[in-house]
């Protein structure tokens, strides 16, 4: 068995008398997709902020490329490796679309303290920006200020700004969220080649996309792992059906 | 519309134009309010970089503008009187140099800057207000108690200090180095914009959450502008007590900090040449309506309401939109 890139060993998180996350142990291997799913208030969001370090667990720990990073914090984890889109656009919506990108490139670059060259000059991080803009689909709307971007191009853009990271790893809460059916086939195909780069842990409501992407699925419900396995594995199982899936599946 | 850089040209021009007129009409107080507003606009450039770049709404830069100016007012009330700063650990004099006046006010700024950005960044939003505030008071208080140098009273400089190769009692040649230096600040306030730092303190300023995702800093980031710019605001401090030969508490007051957030107000948040407009547009105001009423404030308070209400941009928003998307 290979060694896991991301791996949390019982990690609990309550807030007051709420447990929002019950001993969760889930891993993320190399060249896979791992989709999170569960109902609201299952506990995902918080799950990622503690994988992500906006959060820290009450208990266990969080392991990025076989180091404890439990301790650490956000920027850190982020240097090391971790890549992170997020459910609700986070893009300087003032700047250009092209800013955004050279963000994640500088944050990369780990470069930020100059302060009289002119960064959209800086051949190395524009050529990582653009690349990844590229990637996207999104180079032609590069000189674009982002709050012009139409909802899926935003989600295009998140993707572009973690790709700049060369994350080792990548954390994806809800992608597909509020994009066309056309849109998120176009990113479904885009993830299924990015897993090779960079495994994804996938926290997603698309249940054909999940479906389609996933290597394994975690179903959380009320902060707890009921289930992980394959997808036919999942889709057979009596205890998901019940909670989450229903006549869905 | 007009575009930005000619508005920005236009008002380079007037304070070359002004000043030329001023000497050829010999009306040299008009000289010393030009001299106000190019002082002003250099405390506003360094507010700029915190409010308009970093998000930072500091109501306490009056701080670096009053070090600023205790610094040339200490270091040449010792030198006019012929009486050492400290003797001990060891010797340290007072100077009637310009340039070594600056380079104290400068470095005594950003010291106070990180202290206070340390402390005050811990806080946002309106607490981040109060607590810049706070130690604004401190110092205000501070001043008005320190007997030594003339407590509420302030300090009077009988002779302008001297810089290398000019002759600084001349109103004209004063004013020539005081603009000379509001264009070095604005050189640089404009490379900083467009620099990688610029870039991640803009970002840090709308969506922090994605720097640190991104794996910087963005508390640090705001440190640094903190500190830059009160280092510029303190220069100006500086340059304004030897406009005036005289420092005072004022300096330090609340109002102080006001005024300079108006200056970036009226012209422009986060726009280049916002601070610079701003500033002349008060000294003018501050002339003209002060001549005709004590209570002229009235008259600024409504200019700032139809500002705020109905241009979001300042003046340079009015005149020229929305900022144009950088190259």
């Amino acid at each position: 068995m290979t060694d896991a890139v991301l791996q949390t060993s019982g990690i609990s998180k309550s807030f007051g008398a709420l447990r929002a996350s019950r001993d969760i142990s889930i891993d993320l291997k190399p060249g896979e997709i791992h989709a999170i799913i569960g109902p609201n208030g299952a506990g995902k969001s918080t799950l990622i902020g503690q994988i992500c370090g906006t959060l820290r667990p009450d208990a266990g720990s969080v392991r990025l490329l076989g180091k404890d990073v439990t301790h650490q914090p956000t920027r850190a984890r982020a240097r090391a490796g971790l890549g992170r889109t997020f459910q609700i656009s986070s893009l300087a919506m003032e700047d250009t679309v092209l800013q955004n990108v050279l963000l994640g490139a500088l944050g990369a670059s780990g470069r930020p303290w100059r302060f009289f060259t002119n960064v959209v000059k800086d051949t190395s991080l524009r050529e990582t920006a653009e690349e990844a803009l590229d990637r996207v689909g999104l180079l032609d709307q590069a000189r674009m200020r982002t709050a012009e971007l139409s909802h899926g191009q935003r989600r295009q853009l998140e993707v572009a700004v973690a790709l700049t990271q060369k994350p080792k790893a990548l954390v994806m809460d809800e992608p597909m969220a509020g994009m066309g059916s056309e849109g998120s086939k176009l990113l479904t195909g885009f993830l299924d080649q990015l897993r090779h780069e960079a495994p994804i842990l996938l926290v997603e409501h698309d249940m054909d996309a999940v479906f389609s992407l996933a290597d394994r699925i975690s179903v959380l419900v009320y902060g707890e792992v009921i289930a992980t396995g394959t997808v036919d594995e999942i889709r057979a199982n009596a205890a998901v059906k019940e909670a989450y899936l229903g006549d869905e599946a | 519309m007009i575009r930005e850089r000619y508005l920005n040209a236009l008002t380079l021009a007037l304070f070359v134009a002004i000043p030329f007129w001023a000497i050829t009409a010999d009306e040299p107080f008009t000289i010393t309010l030009m001299t106000r507003a190019v002082v002003f606009a250099i405390a506003a450039v360094g507010l700029n970089i915190a409010l308009g770049l970093g998000g930072l709404v500091s109501l306490g830069h009056a701080v670096f503008f009053g070090l600023g100016g205790y610094a040339m007012g200490i270091l040449a009330y010792h030198a006019q009187n012929y009486t050492p700063l400290t003797e001990w650990p060891f010797l340290i004099e007072g100077t009637k140099s310009m340039p070594v006046i600056w380079l104290v006010a400068v470095v005594v700024s950003a010291l106070a800057a990180l202290v206070i950005g340390i402390l005050s960044l811990r806080t946002a939003g309106v607490y981040f207000i109060m607590i810049t505030l706070a130690f604004g008071q401190m110092f205000f208080f501070f001043a008005i108690s320190w007997a030594e140098y003339g407590g509420e009273d302030g300090l009077s400089i009988y002779v302008r200090n001297g810089f290398p190769g000019l002759n600084t009692l001349d109103p004209i040649q004063f004013y020539g180095l005081c603009l000379g230096l509001l264009c070095l600040v604005l050189l640089f306030a404009w490379r900083l914009s467009g620099s990688p730092f610029g870039l991640a303190l803009n970002a840090a300023r709308q969506v922090p959450v994605r720097v640190e995702t991104a794996g910087l800093d963005p508390v640090r980031l705001k440190l640094v502008a903190f500190v830059v710019s009160g280092a510029i605001t303190g220069l100006a401090g500086a340059l304004f007590a030897d406009l005036n030969r005289f420092v005072s508490p004022t300096m330090f007051s609340w109002q102080t900090s006001g005024e300079i957030m108006i200056f970036i107000i009226i012209g422009g948040v986060g726009r280049l040449f916002g601070p610079v407009i701003g500033a002349l547009v008060f000294v003018a105001l501050e002339h003209w309506l002060g001549a005709l009423s004590d209570f002229w404030h009235i008259y600024l308070g409504l200019l700032l309401l139809v500002i705020v209400l109905f241009g979001k941009g300042g003046l340079i928003g009015m005149l020229c939109g929305r900022e144009a998307v950088h190259d």
